[in-house]
Protein backbone atom coordinates (compact mmCIF):
# COMPACT_ATOMS: atom_id res chain seq x y z
CA UNK A 1 0.00 0.00 0.00
CA UNK A 2 1.09 3.37 -1.23
CA UNK A 3 0.12 6.78 -0.51
CA UNK A 4 -0.06 8.52 -3.81
CA UNK A 5 -2.00 12.07 -2.87
CA UNK A 6 -1.78 13.11 0.87
CA UNK A 7 -4.21 14.98 1.84
CA UNK A 8 -2.70 18.53 1.67
CA UNK A 9 -1.28 17.30 -2.12
CA UNK A 10 -4.86 16.16 -3.08
CA UNK A 11 -6.28 19.81 -2.14
CA UNK A 12 -3.50 21.17 -4.14
CA UNK A 13 -4.00 18.62 -6.80
CA UNK A 14 -7.67 19.72 -7.35
CA UNK A 15 -6.84 23.27 -6.77
CA UNK A 16 -4.68 23.09 -9.41
CA UNK A 17 -7.03 21.30 -11.92
CA UNK A 18 -9.24 24.35 -11.31
CA UNK A 19 -7.27 26.92 -12.15
CA UNK A 20 -6.05 24.85 -15.11
CA UNK A 21 -9.43 24.52 -16.15
CA UNK A 22 -10.37 27.95 -15.87
CA UNK A 23 -6.89 29.32 -17.14
CA UNK A 24 -8.15 27.42 -20.43
CA UNK A 25 -11.96 28.89 -20.31
CA UNK A 26 -12.28 32.47 -19.14
CA UNK A 27 -15.71 32.46 -20.79
CA UNK A 28 -17.88 30.40 -18.95
CA UNK A 29 -21.06 30.35 -20.92
CA UNK A 30 -19.87 27.68 -23.62
CA UNK A 31 -18.28 25.90 -20.55
CA UNK A 32 -20.12 22.90 -19.10
CA UNK A 33 -18.20 19.93 -16.66
CA UNK A 34 -19.79 16.53 -16.21
CA UNK A 35 -18.65 14.66 -13.56
CA UNK A 36 -18.87 10.78 -14.34
CA UNK A 37 -20.60 8.01 -11.71
CA UNK A 38 -20.45 6.72 -9.55
CA UNK A 39 -16.53 8.07 -8.67
CA UNK A 40 -16.18 10.83 -10.98
CA UNK A 41 -18.55 12.92 -8.37
CA UNK A 42 -16.93 13.48 -5.49
CA UNK A 43 -13.76 14.88 -7.14
CA UNK A 44 -15.82 16.58 -10.15
CA UNK A 45 -18.01 18.63 -7.30
CA UNK A 46 -14.85 19.35 -5.60
CA UNK A 47 -13.10 20.84 -8.49
CA UNK A 48 -16.55 22.45 -9.80
CA UNK A 49 -16.47 24.54 -6.63
CA UNK A 50 -13.18 25.76 -6.87
CA UNK A 51 -13.60 26.94 -10.20
CA UNK A 52 -17.10 28.84 -8.73
CA UNK A 53 -15.47 30.35 -6.51
CA UNK A 54 -12.70 32.29 -8.94
CA UNK A 55 -15.78 33.47 -10.54
CA UNK A 56 -18.05 34.19 -7.93
CA UNK A 57 -20.96 36.44 -9.63
CA UNK A 58 -21.40 33.40 -12.51
CA UNK A 59 -23.22 30.31 -12.29
CA UNK A 60 -21.29 27.00 -12.97
CA UNK A 61 -23.07 24.93 -15.72
CA UNK A 62 -22.50 21.13 -13.79
CA UNK A 63 -24.24 17.80 -14.30
CA UNK A 64 -23.26 14.10 -13.37
CA UNK A 65 -23.21 11.50 -16.19
CA UNK A 66 -23.84 7.44 -15.76
CA UNK A 67 -22.66 5.33 -18.38
CA UNK A 68 -23.99 1.81 -16.72
CA UNK A 69 -26.50 1.42 -20.18
CA UNK A 70 -23.47 2.26 -22.47
CA UNK A 71 -20.73 -0.27 -21.12
CA UNK A 72 -19.59 -2.81 -23.38
CA UNK A 73 -19.40 -5.58 -21.07
CA UNK A 74 -23.61 -5.26 -20.52
CA UNK A 75 -24.33 -8.99 -20.97
CA UNK A 76 -21.03 -10.07 -19.04
CA UNK A 77 -21.61 -8.05 -15.88
CA UNK A 78 -24.02 -6.47 -13.89
CA UNK A 79 -23.36 -3.09 -12.83
CA UNK A 80 -25.75 -0.61 -10.32
CA UNK A 81 -27.31 2.03 -12.41
CA UNK A 82 -27.05 5.01 -10.89
CA UNK A 83 -28.58 8.75 -11.63
CA UNK A 84 -27.92 10.49 -14.39
CA UNK A 85 -28.48 14.52 -13.89
CA UNK A 86 -27.33 17.24 -16.96
CA UNK A 87 -30.45 19.98 -16.62
CA UNK A 88 -28.64 21.68 -19.66
CA UNK A 89 -28.17 20.98 -23.37
CA UNK A 90 -24.37 19.93 -24.19
CA UNK A 91 -25.03 21.01 -27.98
CA UNK A 92 -22.41 23.27 -29.19
CA UNK A 93 -20.73 23.46 -25.80
CA UNK A 94 -17.01 22.70 -24.59
CA UNK A 95 -17.66 19.98 -22.09
CA UNK A 96 -15.18 19.07 -19.52
CA UNK A 97 -15.72 14.87 -18.11
CA UNK A 98 -13.94 14.82 -15.16
CA UNK A 99 -13.19 11.33 -13.09
CA UNK A 100 -11.51 10.12 -11.00
CA UNK A 101 -8.65 7.60 -12.23
CA UNK A 102 -8.35 6.92 -15.75
CA UNK A 103 -7.34 3.21 -16.43
CA UNK A 104 -8.54 1.31 -19.62
CA UNK A 105 -10.12 3.83 -20.82
CA UNK A 106 -13.08 2.09 -21.74
CA UNK A 107 -15.53 4.39 -19.03
CA UNK A 108 -14.10 7.43 -21.09
CA UNK A 109 -15.31 5.68 -24.48
CA UNK A 110 -18.64 4.63 -22.82
CA UNK A 111 -19.31 8.40 -21.75
CA UNK A 112 -18.53 9.62 -25.31
CA UNK A 113 -21.38 7.64 -26.24
CA UNK A 114 -23.81 8.35 -23.37
CA UNK A 115 -22.73 12.24 -24.12
CA UNK A 116 -24.27 12.28 -27.89
CA UNK A 117 -27.61 11.01 -26.37
CA UNK A 118 -27.69 15.03 -24.91
CA UNK A 119 -26.83 16.75 -28.33
CA UNK A 120 -23.27 17.42 -30.34
CA UNK A 121 -20.80 19.19 -28.34
CA UNK A 122 -18.39 21.42 -29.84
CA UNK A 123 -15.75 20.04 -28.01
CA UNK A 124 -14.63 17.28 -24.96
CA UNK A 125 -12.15 17.37 -23.04
CA UNK A 126 -10.99 14.83 -20.14
CA UNK A 127 -9.78 15.96 -16.72
CA UNK A 128 -8.74 12.95 -13.95
CA UNK A 129 -7.41 12.47 -10.36
CA UNK A 130 -4.91 9.82 -11.19
CA UNK A 131 -4.06 9.35 -14.66
CA UNK A 132 -2.81 5.19 -14.81
CA UNK A 133 -0.29 5.82 -17.87
CA UNK A 134 0.46 2.37 -19.56
CA UNK A 135 -2.39 0.75 -19.10
CA UNK A 136 -4.70 1.91 -21.66
CA UNK A 137 -6.54 -0.55 -23.82
CA UNK A 138 -8.17 2.31 -26.01
CA UNK A 139 -6.77 5.33 -27.56
CA UNK A 140 -7.68 7.42 -25.01
CA UNK A 141 -5.58 10.40 -23.24
CA UNK A 142 -6.44 12.90 -20.52
CA UNK A 143 -5.92 17.05 -21.37
CA UNK A 144 -5.62 17.99 -17.64
CA UNK A 145 -4.40 15.33 -15.05
CA UNK A 146 -3.48 15.74 -11.34
CA UNK A 147 -1.12 12.93 -11.33
CA UNK A 148 0.52 10.15 -13.42
CA UNK A 149 1.76 6.95 -12.51
CA UNK A 150 3.18 3.94 -13.46
CA UNK A 151 0.87 0.66 -12.17
CA UNK A 152 1.11 -2.88 -12.66
CA UNK A 153 -2.82 -4.19 -14.09
CA UNK A 154 -3.12 -6.07 -11.02
CA UNK A 155 -2.69 -2.92 -8.46
CA UNK A 156 -5.52 -1.23 -7.52
CA UNK A 157 -5.97 2.91 -7.15
CA UNK A 158 -8.09 4.07 -4.53
CA UNK A 159 -9.55 7.75 -3.73
CA UNK A 160 -10.21 7.15 0.00
CA UNK A 161 -12.55 10.35 0.22
CA UNK A 162 -13.11 10.13 4.02
CA UNK A 163 -9.02 10.44 4.85
CA UNK A 164 -8.80 12.20 1.53
CA UNK A 165 -6.33 10.39 0.23
CA UNK A 166 -5.31 8.42 -3.00
CA UNK A 167 -3.99 4.78 -2.51
CA UNK A 168 -2.31 2.79 -4.60
CA UNK A 169 -2.70 -1.01 -3.39
CA UNK B 1 -25.38 -7.89 -8.08
CA UNK B 2 -28.10 -9.58 -10.32
CA UNK B 3 -31.63 -10.97 -10.08
CA UNK B 4 -31.83 -14.32 -7.93
CA UNK B 5 -33.96 -15.68 -10.81
CA UNK B 6 -33.44 -15.98 -15.12
CA UNK B 7 -36.58 -15.38 -15.66
CA UNK B 8 -39.89 -13.44 -15.04
CA UNK B 9 -42.66 -15.48 -14.82
CA UNK B 10 -44.30 -14.01 -11.48
CA UNK B 11 -44.04 -11.92 -8.25
CA UNK B 12 -44.00 -14.99 -6.47
CA UNK B 13 -40.51 -15.76 -7.32
CA UNK B 14 -38.90 -12.93 -6.89
CA UNK B 15 -37.35 -11.79 -3.58
CA UNK B 16 -37.61 -8.24 -2.25
CA UNK B 17 -33.90 -7.42 -3.16
CA UNK B 18 -34.88 -8.24 -6.86
CA UNK B 19 -37.92 -5.94 -6.50
CA UNK B 20 -35.91 -3.14 -5.58
CA UNK B 21 -33.17 -4.00 -7.97
CA UNK B 22 -35.83 -3.64 -10.85
CA UNK B 23 -37.47 -0.33 -9.21
CA UNK B 24 -34.10 1.38 -8.44
CA UNK B 25 -32.86 0.53 -12.67
CA UNK B 26 -35.94 1.61 -13.75
CA UNK B 27 -35.62 5.29 -12.44
CA UNK B 28 -32.66 5.57 -13.97
CA UNK B 29 -34.49 4.61 -17.21
CA UNK B 30 -37.33 7.13 -16.60
CA UNK B 31 -34.32 9.82 -16.88
CA UNK B 32 -32.87 8.36 -20.26
CA UNK B 33 -36.87 8.44 -21.19
CA UNK B 34 -36.59 12.32 -21.02
CA UNK B 35 -33.10 13.00 -22.75
CA UNK B 36 -33.31 14.41 -26.81
CA UNK B 37 -32.20 11.03 -27.73
CA UNK B 38 -34.17 8.40 -25.73
CA UNK B 39 -32.47 5.19 -26.68
CA UNK B 40 -29.31 3.31 -25.13
CA UNK B 41 -27.21 0.56 -26.80
CA UNK B 42 -27.25 -1.83 -24.03
CA UNK B 43 -29.28 -4.67 -25.47
CA UNK B 44 -28.09 -4.33 -29.64
CA UNK B 45 -26.74 -7.99 -29.44
CA UNK B 46 -30.86 -9.58 -27.59
CA UNK B 47 -33.43 -10.56 -30.52
CA UNK B 48 -36.56 -10.44 -28.52
CA UNK B 49 -39.78 -12.05 -29.67
CA UNK B 50 -43.35 -10.78 -28.16
CA UNK B 51 -45.13 -13.85 -28.42
CA UNK B 52 -49.23 -12.50 -27.91
CA UNK B 53 -51.30 -15.05 -27.62
CA UNK B 54 -54.32 -13.18 -26.39
CA UNK B 55 -55.48 -9.40 -27.30
CA UNK B 56 -53.51 -6.53 -25.62
CA UNK B 57 -52.88 -2.85 -26.23
CA UNK B 58 -50.77 -1.53 -23.63
CA UNK B 59 -48.74 -3.75 -22.57
CA UNK B 60 -47.79 -4.81 -26.33
CA UNK B 61 -46.75 -1.42 -27.40
CA UNK B 62 -45.12 -0.91 -23.87
CA UNK B 63 -42.58 -4.07 -24.03
CA UNK B 64 -41.92 -3.02 -27.69
CA UNK B 65 -41.12 0.41 -27.19
CA UNK B 66 -38.84 -0.73 -24.41
CA UNK B 67 -36.94 -3.25 -26.51
CA UNK B 68 -36.34 -0.52 -29.21
CA UNK B 69 -34.96 2.17 -26.86
CA UNK B 70 -32.57 -0.55 -25.36
CA UNK B 71 -31.63 -1.39 -29.10
CA UNK B 72 -32.92 -4.90 -29.17
CA UNK B 73 -34.01 -6.68 -32.07
CA UNK B 74 -37.45 -7.46 -32.04
CA UNK B 75 -40.05 -9.73 -33.57
CA UNK B 76 -44.26 -9.63 -32.84
CA UNK B 77 -46.00 -12.69 -33.32
CA UNK B 78 -49.90 -12.39 -32.74
CA UNK B 79 -51.80 -16.12 -32.59
CA UNK B 80 -54.34 -14.62 -35.41
CA UNK B 81 -53.16 -14.93 -38.37
CA UNK B 82 -50.30 -17.89 -37.82
CA UNK B 83 -50.28 -21.24 -37.90
CA UNK B 84 -51.40 -21.53 -34.37
CA UNK B 85 -54.60 -22.20 -36.86
CA UNK B 86 -53.45 -25.17 -38.68
CA UNK B 87 -52.51 -26.93 -35.44
CA UNK B 88 -49.39 -25.90 -33.92
CA UNK B 89 -48.35 -26.66 -30.44
CA UNK B 90 -47.34 -23.41 -28.56
CA UNK B 91 -43.79 -25.69 -27.80
CA UNK B 92 -43.29 -26.14 -31.24
CA UNK B 93 -44.00 -22.44 -32.32
CA UNK B 94 -40.85 -21.07 -29.73
CA UNK B 95 -38.84 -23.86 -30.70
CA UNK B 96 -39.33 -22.81 -34.19
CA UNK B 97 -38.84 -19.14 -33.16
CA UNK B 98 -36.05 -19.98 -31.13
CA UNK B 99 -34.23 -21.91 -33.95
CA UNK B 100 -34.31 -18.23 -35.81
CA UNK B 101 -31.94 -17.19 -32.74
CA UNK B 102 -33.73 -15.55 -30.01
CA UNK B 103 -32.60 -14.90 -27.09
CA UNK B 104 -36.04 -13.61 -24.96
CA UNK B 105 -39.46 -14.53 -24.99
CA UNK B 106 -42.26 -11.79 -23.70
CA UNK B 107 -45.44 -14.03 -23.79
CA UNK B 108 -49.14 -13.60 -23.01
CA UNK B 109 -50.91 -16.36 -22.71
CA UNK B 110 -55.03 -17.13 -21.72
CA UNK B 111 -53.88 -20.47 -20.09
CA UNK B 112 -51.94 -19.77 -16.52
CA UNK B 113 -49.03 -21.27 -16.15
CA UNK B 114 -48.56 -21.05 -20.04
CA UNK B 115 -44.97 -19.44 -19.14
CA UNK B 116 -43.63 -21.46 -16.37
CA UNK B 117 -43.97 -24.46 -19.10
CA UNK B 118 -42.28 -22.82 -21.37
CA UNK B 119 -39.51 -21.68 -19.24
CA UNK B 120 -38.94 -25.55 -18.23
CA UNK B 121 -38.48 -26.57 -21.92
CA UNK B 122 -36.75 -24.19 -23.36
CA UNK B 123 -33.46 -22.40 -22.99
CA UNK B 124 -34.18 -18.66 -23.56
CA UNK B 125 -35.24 -15.85 -20.91
CA UNK B 126 -39.02 -15.50 -20.26
CA UNK B 127 -40.94 -12.49 -19.20
CA UNK B 128 -44.94 -13.06 -18.69
CA UNK B 129 -46.96 -10.68 -20.07
CA UNK B 130 -49.58 -12.24 -18.14
CA UNK B 131 -50.76 -15.53 -18.12
CA UNK B 132 -54.72 -16.52 -17.57
CA UNK B 133 -55.66 -15.71 -13.73
CA UNK B 134 -52.32 -16.10 -12.65
CA UNK B 135 -49.84 -13.18 -12.93
CA UNK B 136 -49.21 -10.09 -14.63
CA UNK B 137 -45.78 -9.19 -12.87
CA UNK B 138 -44.24 -6.14 -14.99
CA UNK B 139 -47.83 -4.76 -14.28
CA UNK B 140 -47.71 -4.91 -10.69
CA UNK B 141 -43.88 -3.93 -10.61
CA UNK B 142 -45.01 -0.31 -12.86
CA UNK B 143 -47.80 0.02 -10.03
CA UNK B 144 -45.25 -0.21 -7.55
CA UNK B 145 -43.03 2.34 -9.13
CA UNK B 146 -46.17 4.57 -9.57
CA UNK B 147 -47.21 4.39 -6.00
CA UNK B 148 -42.94 4.76 -4.87
CA UNK B 149 -42.87 7.67 -7.42
CA UNK B 150 -46.20 9.23 -5.54
CA UNK B 151 -45.79 8.13 -2.08
CA UNK B 152 -42.08 7.91 -1.84
CA UNK B 153 -42.30 4.27 -0.35
CA UNK B 154 -44.57 0.94 -0.66
CA UNK B 155 -43.78 0.05 3.52
CA UNK B 156 -46.97 1.11 5.37
CA UNK B 157 -48.75 2.04 2.94
CA UNK B 158 -52.38 0.89 2.80
CA UNK B 159 -53.14 -0.23 -0.84
CA UNK B 160 -56.32 -1.66 -1.76
CA UNK B 161 -57.46 -3.51 -4.85
CA UNK B 162 -60.72 -3.21 -6.20
CA UNK B 163 -63.23 -5.09 -8.10
CA UNK B 164 -62.28 -8.33 -9.74
CA UNK B 165 -59.93 -10.01 -8.01
CA UNK B 166 -60.93 -13.64 -8.67
CA UNK B 167 -60.13 -13.38 -12.57
CA UNK B 168 -57.47 -10.35 -12.21
CA UNK B 169 -53.84 -11.55 -12.79
CA UNK B 170 -53.02 -8.48 -11.88
CA UNK B 171 -54.54 -8.35 -8.53
CA UNK B 172 -52.15 -11.54 -7.77
CA UNK B 173 -49.37 -9.55 -9.00
CA UNK B 174 -49.71 -6.65 -6.62
CA UNK B 175 -50.91 -8.46 -3.67
CA UNK B 176 -47.59 -10.61 -3.53
CA UNK B 177 -45.59 -7.93 -4.59
CA UNK B 178 -47.00 -5.32 -1.99
CA UNK B 179 -46.77 -7.77 1.00
CA UNK B 180 -43.53 -8.43 0.08
CA UNK B 181 -42.70 -4.61 -0.03
CA UNK B 182 -44.08 -4.17 3.49
CA UNK B 183 -47.59 -2.25 2.38
CA UNK B 184 -50.68 -3.42 3.84
CA UNK B 185 -53.17 -4.47 1.47
CA UNK B 186 -56.90 -5.01 1.30
CA UNK B 187 -59.03 -6.56 -1.82
CA UNK B 188 -63.02 -4.89 -1.43
CA UNK B 189 -65.22 -6.16 -3.99
CA UNK B 190 -68.84 -8.07 -3.92
CA UNK B 191 -68.01 -11.77 -2.46
CA UNK B 192 -68.84 -13.61 -5.93
CA UNK B 193 -65.54 -11.88 -7.15
CA UNK B 194 -63.07 -12.36 -4.00
CA UNK B 195 -61.80 -15.55 -3.52
CA UNK B 196 -63.19 -17.10 -0.35
CA UNK B 197 -60.17 -18.36 1.19
CA UNK B 198 -57.85 -15.47 0.27
CA UNK B 199 -57.91 -13.82 3.44
CA UNK B 200 -56.16 -16.75 5.01
CA UNK B 201 -54.14 -17.87 2.00
CA UNK B 202 -52.52 -14.89 0.95
CA UNK B 203 -52.87 -12.45 4.58
CA UNK B 204 -54.59 -9.76 2.96
CA UNK B 205 -57.74 -7.94 4.55
CA UNK B 206 -60.99 -8.25 2.24
CA UNK B 207 -64.07 -5.52 2.70
CA UNK B 208 -67.48 -5.83 1.00
CA UNK B 209 -68.24 -2.22 1.36
CA UNK B 210 -66.30 -0.15 -1.28
CA UNK B 211 -67.33 3.66 0.95
CA UNK B 212 -65.28 1.48 3.98
CA UNK B 213 -62.41 -0.05 2.17
CA UNK B 214 -61.84 3.70 0.43
CA UNK B 215 -62.13 5.23 4.02
CA UNK B 216 -59.41 2.94 4.68
CA UNK B 217 -56.44 3.25 1.98
CA UNK B 218 -53.99 5.32 1.15
CA UNK B 219 -53.97 3.77 -2.35
CA UNK B 220 -57.12 2.46 -4.68
CA UNK B 221 -55.84 0.36 -7.85
CA UNK B 222 -59.43 -0.32 -9.23
CA UNK B 223 -59.32 -3.46 -11.21
CA UNK B 224 -61.55 -4.28 -14.69
CA UNK B 225 -64.60 -6.50 -14.70
CA UNK B 226 -63.34 -9.11 -16.73
CA UNK B 227 -66.35 -10.19 -18.49
CA UNK B 228 -64.20 -12.06 -21.21
CA UNK B 229 -62.99 -14.83 -18.26
CA UNK B 230 -66.74 -15.30 -16.56
CA UNK B 231 -68.14 -18.10 -17.05
CA UNK B 232 -71.02 -17.76 -15.01
CA UNK B 233 -73.36 -14.79 -13.61
CA UNK B 234 -71.44 -13.23 -10.67
CA UNK B 235 -73.58 -10.01 -10.36
CA UNK B 236 -76.71 -8.86 -11.78
CA UNK B 237 -76.01 -6.32 -13.83
CA UNK B 238 -73.21 -3.49 -14.70
CA UNK B 239 -74.99 -1.30 -13.89
CA UNK B 240 -75.67 -2.53 -10.62
CA UNK B 241 -72.13 -3.58 -10.12
CA UNK B 242 -71.33 0.14 -10.80
CA UNK B 243 -74.24 1.84 -7.98
CA UNK B 244 -72.53 -0.66 -5.61
CA UNK B 245 -68.76 -0.67 -6.55
CA UNK B 246 -67.97 1.96 -9.48
CA UNK B 247 -65.65 4.44 -7.83
CA UNK B 248 -67.24 7.58 -8.30
CA UNK B 249 -66.57 11.42 -7.54
CA UNK B 250 -69.16 11.67 -4.83
CA UNK B 251 -67.42 8.73 -3.01
CA UNK B 252 -64.12 10.44 -3.26
CA UNK B 253 -65.20 14.32 -2.09
CA UNK B 254 -66.57 12.08 0.86
CA UNK B 255 -63.64 10.90 2.42
CA UNK B 256 -61.66 13.02 4.35
CA UNK B 257 -58.05 12.45 2.68
CA UNK B 258 -57.53 12.76 -0.90
CA UNK B 259 -56.69 8.84 -1.80
CA UNK B 260 -54.77 7.95 -4.88
CA UNK B 261 -56.24 6.42 -8.19
CA UNK B 262 -54.97 3.70 -10.06
CA UNK B 263 -56.40 1.36 -12.86
CA UNK B 264 -54.64 -1.00 -15.22
CA UNK B 265 -56.73 -0.57 -17.74
CA UNK B 266 -58.32 -0.62 -20.39
CA UNK B 267 -60.47 1.36 -18.34
CA UNK B 268 -64.67 0.24 -18.96
CA UNK B 269 -65.51 4.15 -17.89
CA UNK B 270 -68.91 4.36 -15.87
CA UNK B 271 -68.50 0.40 -15.07
CA UNK B 272 -65.87 0.04 -12.14
CA UNK B 273 -64.86 3.97 -12.19
CA UNK B 274 -66.39 7.02 -12.98
CA UNK B 275 -64.77 9.00 -16.00
CA UNK B 276 -64.70 12.44 -13.85
CA UNK B 277 -62.37 10.05 -11.62
CA UNK B 278 -60.76 8.58 -14.12
CA UNK B 279 -59.73 11.92 -15.63
CA UNK B 280 -59.19 13.66 -12.28
CA UNK B 281 -55.81 15.23 -10.99
CA UNK B 282 -56.09 12.18 -8.12
CA UNK B 283 -56.06 9.99 -11.26
CA UNK B 284 -52.21 8.40 -12.25
CA UNK B 285 -53.34 6.20 -14.30
CA UNK B 286 -51.61 7.48 -17.33
CA UNK B 287 -48.15 7.90 -15.46
CA UNK B 288 -48.70 4.11 -14.54
CA UNK B 289 -48.51 3.71 -18.74
CA UNK B 290 -45.67 6.23 -18.85
CA UNK B 291 -43.61 4.03 -16.17
CA UNK B 292 -44.94 0.95 -17.26
CA UNK B 293 -42.10 1.78 -20.43
CA UNK B 294 -39.08 2.09 -17.91
CA UNK B 295 -40.30 -0.70 -15.76
CA UNK B 296 -40.39 -2.95 -18.76
CA UNK B 297 -36.57 -1.67 -19.73
CA UNK B 298 -35.38 -2.62 -16.08
CA UNK B 299 -36.73 -6.07 -16.59
CA UNK B 300 -35.20 -6.63 -19.58
CA UNK B 301 -31.94 -5.04 -19.22
CA UNK B 302 -31.45 -7.35 -15.89
CA UNK B 303 -32.73 -10.27 -17.22
CA UNK B 304 -30.35 -9.85 -20.31
CA UNK B 305 -27.21 -8.89 -17.69
CA UNK B 306 -28.28 -12.18 -16.41
CA UNK B 307 -27.94 -14.28 -19.66
CA UNK B 308 -24.14 -15.26 -19.79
Amino acid sequence: MTIILDKQQLQLTILRLAHQLAENHVDLNDIVFIGLQPRGVPVSKLVVENIQQLFPNEKVKYGVLDITFYRDDVRSELHKANTTDIPFSVEGKHVVLIDDVLYTGRTIRAALDALQDFGRPKKVELCVLVDRRFNRELPIQPDYFGKAIDTLGSQKVKVEWDKEEVILY
Amino acid sequence: MQLSTKHLLGIKDLVPEDISLILSTASQFKEVLQRPVKKVPSLRDVTIVNLFYENSTRTRISFELAEKRLSADTINFTASGSSVSKGETLLDTVNNILSMKVDMVVMRHSASGAPHFLAKHIPAAIVNAGDGINEHPTQALLDAFSIKEKLGTLEGKKIVLIGDIMHSRVALSNIYLLKKMGAEVMVAGPPTLIPKYISEALNVKVEYNLKKALEWCDVANVLRIQLERQNQVLFSSLREYNLAYGVSKKLLDGLDKEIVIMHPGPINRGVEIDSDVADSNQSIILQQVENGVAVRMAVLYLLAARGN
